[in-house]
């Protein structure tokens, strides 16, 4: 241990606000990177997930429709 | 070799093989990075004329050079991208693109504020500053161009072009401490064969070097990921995989 209290070890030998103010942005920055890249990763996911039940449900009442159109078609030839 | 890689050039298997990746690296990052960043905080020594300011030095050397070699990465997958039409090389070069941004920010910053008390000012247009800053611009350019365009194939062209453009970058940040006067010292680590460094300095650096080059491991793996998801939305793999989440 380089220090003899804690409150040397905040003071830095004087240089105390520089060595801070860099770990601290570091910090604060790759924090920030790796939350947003997994809250991004999340999100990618989620719309990727309501596309395909958009694309189903589409799908879903086009078939219903050209069902029905059939069935008045063949009322219609009855 | 090639037969040995080609089944990774598949982004299904790639996706699954990086998701087993990321525990791995993640803790490995955690050890490393604890390690290193207290022992670089409490118990490296001071430096004999720059006191503890100098345990800057444990931030700003490994984001400094991880933030060129993360652009020699991309550089590497832009160029595979434009010449060989390999897809997965343009998602790794689009997930590092951030990754390489942030650290080249966190250079420039710690780099500031050590110079603060060392030369008197934060800032001063010398040679390493400002390649070091133009690179910052080069990473903001492509990650621009990636999102630019919808045609994901179409923006990786047009930010792989950029990508090799500014390889021309790389070097001049290298040796700009050589070819001109500049207030920036000379390197310290990087000295052939012996480092200029005492050994009680030099292993938090070696500690604090592997940890932060695992960290950017980790991240490029869990973008990779995403833009992996995001070029085969409609491949039924993806689907499944989109569909699983979202019941869960």
């Amino acid at each position: 241990m380089q220090f003899d209290s804690f409150s040397d070890f905040l003071a830095m030998g004087g240089y105390g606000f520089y060595v801070w103010l860099s770990f601290g942005i570091s910090a604060a920055l790759i924090l920030v990177l790796i939350f947003s890249s997994i809250l991004s990763h999340k999100q990618v996911l989620k719309n990727i997930a309501s596309q395909q039940l958009r694309e189903n449900k589409l799908r879903q009442l086009r078939k219903q429709r050209s069902d029905n159109n059939h069935n008045t078609i063949k009322e219609v030839n009855q | 070799m090639w037969k040995w890689l080609h089944p990774y050039a598949n982004p299904e298997v790639s996706y699954h093989f990086t998701g087993k990746l990321i525990p791995w690296l993640s803790a490995l990052t955690v050890i490393f990075l604890s390690i290193g960043m207290v022992w670089a905080l409490a118990f490296a020594p001071a430096d004999y004329q720059q006191g503890d300011s100098f345990r800057i030095f444990y931030i700003h050397v490994p984001a400094a050079s991880l933030s060129m070699g993360i652009y020699f990465g991309m550089a590497i997958a832009a160029f595979t991208s434009l010449v060989w039409q390999f897809k997965l090389a343009d998602a790794s070069a689009a997930a590092m693109a951030p990754v390489g941004a942030v650290f080249t920010a966190i250079a420039l910053i710690t780099g500031a504020a050590w110079g603060k008390p060392m030369w008197g000012t934060w800032w001063i247009w010398d040679a390493r500053l400002t390649s070091e800053l133009i690179l910052l611009f080069l990473y903001l350019g492509v990650i621009a161009l990636h999102s630019a365009f919808e045609d994901k194939a179409l923006a990786g062209k047009a930010a792989g072009i950029l990508t090799l453009v500014g390889v021309i970058n790389l070097p001049i940040i290298k040796y700009s401490v050589e070819w001109w006067n500049t207030l920036h010292q000379g390197s310290t680590v990087s000295k052939l064969g012996k480092p200029s460094m005492s050994v009680d300095m030099l292993w938090p650096f070696i500690f604090s070097f592997l940890g932060f080059a695992l960290l950017v491991g980790t991240i490029i793996c869990i973008r990779f990921r995403s833009e992996i998801l995001t070029r085969n939305s409609i491949r039924p793999w993806v689907k499944a995989i989109a569909l699983t989440y979202s019941i869960k």
